[in-house]
């Protein structure tokens, strides 16, 4: 077909964390402009497997840029050349005939690498069950509009709330800091009146449990911002600052 | 401090390194103030009249020791941060594109850093250990005729020789480019981020970043030119 790209990719394989991984080439064949870079390895593992070869192991799943999980480091970006998207929303039209695209896991000691570019990412998930919750009664389900929020709040609340816990901002960090997704976290529920109860403890324990996790320490340069496909801002990472400071001054323990 | 003490905690670590670099940018503002006067070019009169006080003022002197203390904080932090953030990424990138997203000289900080120290160590022995600690700039005496040996003569001296004035101002680029991400990383640090204040700091930063050390290496260049005597 006219218009169709062939690539060479330099892909990391990895067969576990406790194996040392290389690159390895493969070439992607008749690749159209319009497919998404997943589909492109849907087609390269295609190929792979009525070679009879191992395909390349990669997470994906809802392919519409909302669950997170496509964790692919191209050519030295999370997610790929563009801003705000995710690696499934990344089409190939972003490429040129003839290219070679290195793609890499995310690389992080708190994101060990599961098989070549899967990364186990549960460090987030423990660092949610720190603090990322807040109180509800039991019983029957108050009305929503019950407590009342301004607008602003609840605004910067719900930008705060469409981080996707990816991890690109920890791929994308020199550092490796999870800063930004822990302070989305933090804000989304410190902004709300819901989030008030256990604002002062969420903080430190889920900071507290970052710090467990073997992430690095932010140094401002903004990448994470830059590259987040949600694009969270880097205020949130001042208020969680700033939530730290106090908390760590008013808190008895 | 327990182990999950504030300052064992990153958010507490960067806290150290915003609050002490925000106290050696106050530094600065005074060390530029003091040495700008030799621009009222009277012959040094009125910049040594400056050193004079601030080499005899108690609350100067024991501010010197606050402000060594502060040097040695914020390079210890540093060293023990990059430490971990080299820990927190065991394999490196095959292909890192980091000037995609982030300015060269916010991921350079560390090594604007030991270009700033290598300067500062060049520099005290310039002019503070003299000063401080051997017999009335004695060693400036041989080469200037005159009685009493002040530091603006130590100044002339010094700034004399092309190589010093070169590594002087080429020092005042990098002090330049680590201000111009500190400046404004610090406010982030401590959790001072504004919509309505953060571009005002943000432009206090650059602004901030290009005269101090603008001043600071037009001296030596002055002094080597002859604009002032």
């Amino acid at each position: 077909m006219s218009g169709n790209m062939n690539l060479t990719l330099k892909v990391w394989k990895q067969k576990n964390k406790d194996t040392k991984g290389k690159f390895e080439t493969y070439q992607a064949k008749g690749i159209s402009p319009d497919m998404s870079f997943l589909e492109m390895f849907d087609v390269v593992n295609e190929q792979l497997i009525n070679e009879g070869k191992e395909p390349i192991a990669f997470d994906h799943d809802c392919r519409e840029g909302i669950c997170g999980m496509c964790s692919m480091y191209i050519n030295g970006r999370p997610h790929g050349p563009k801003q705000g998207v995710t690696t499934c929303q990344l089409h190939m039209r972003s490429f040129k005939d003839g290219d070679t695209i290195v793609v890499e896991p995310w690389r992080s000691a708190a994101f060990p690498v599961i098989k070549d570019l899967a990364v186990d990412r549960s460090s987030f998930d423990r660092i949610m069950a720190a603090g990322g919750f807040v109180s509800v009664n039991t019983g029957n389900a108050k009305d929503a509009n019950n407590i009342l929020i301004p607008k602003p709040d609840a605004d910067e609340a719900f930008e705060a709330a469409a981080c996707i816990g990816c991890g690109a901002c920890v791929a994308a960090c020199k550092n490796s800091s999870a800063m930004l997704f822990v302070s989305a976290k933090v804000s989304q529920l410190a902004l709300l009146p819901q989030g008030k109860i256990e604002a002062t403890q969420r903080v430190l324990n889920m900071v507290h449990q970052m710090d467990e996790e073997g992430f690095g320490n932010c140094t401002n340069t903004g990448a994470c911002e830059a590259e987040c496909p949600k694009s969270i801002s880097l205020e949130n990472i001042a208020r969680m600052n700033r939530e730290y400071l106090v908390s760590s001054a008013v808190s008895k323990k | 401090m327990s182990k999950s003490g504030f300052l064992r905690s990153s958010i507490g670590k960067k806290f150290l390194m915003g609050i002490t670099g925000l106290f050696l940018i106050s530094f600065l503002v005074v060390h530029c103030f003091v040495n700008a006067l030799i621009f009222v070019n009277d012959g040094g009169e009125t910049f040594d009249l400056g050193c004079e006080f601030m080499g005899t003022n108690w609350i100067i002197r024991a501010m010197e020791v606050v402000l060594f203390a502060g040097i040695l904080l914020h390079i210890f932090q540093a060293l023990i941060l990059t430490i971990e953030n080299r820990k927190a990424r065991p394999v490196p990138y095959a292909k890192f594109d980091g000037s995609a997203n982030s300015t060269w000289y916010s991921r350079w900080m560390g090594l604007l850093g030991t270009l700033i120290l290598m300067f500062l160590i060049i520099h005290l022995t310039h002019f503070w250990v003299q000063s401080r600690f051997t017999d009335n700039l004695a060693h400036t005496r041989e080469h200037i005729e005159g009685d009493q040996i002040t530091m603006f003569d130590r100044m002339k001296y010094i700034f004399s020789s092309l190589p010093v004035v070169i590594v002087y101002c080429l020092s005042m680029v990098s002090l330049a480019y680590h201000l111009l991400h500190g400046f404004q990383s610090a406010f982030q640090t401590l959790g001072l981020n504004h919509k309505k204040y953060t571009p005002l700091i943000k432009k206090c930063g650059v602004a901030f970043s290009i005269i101090v050390p603008l001043i600071f290496a037009a001296m030596p260049i002055c002094i080597y030119c002859g604009c002032i005597q």
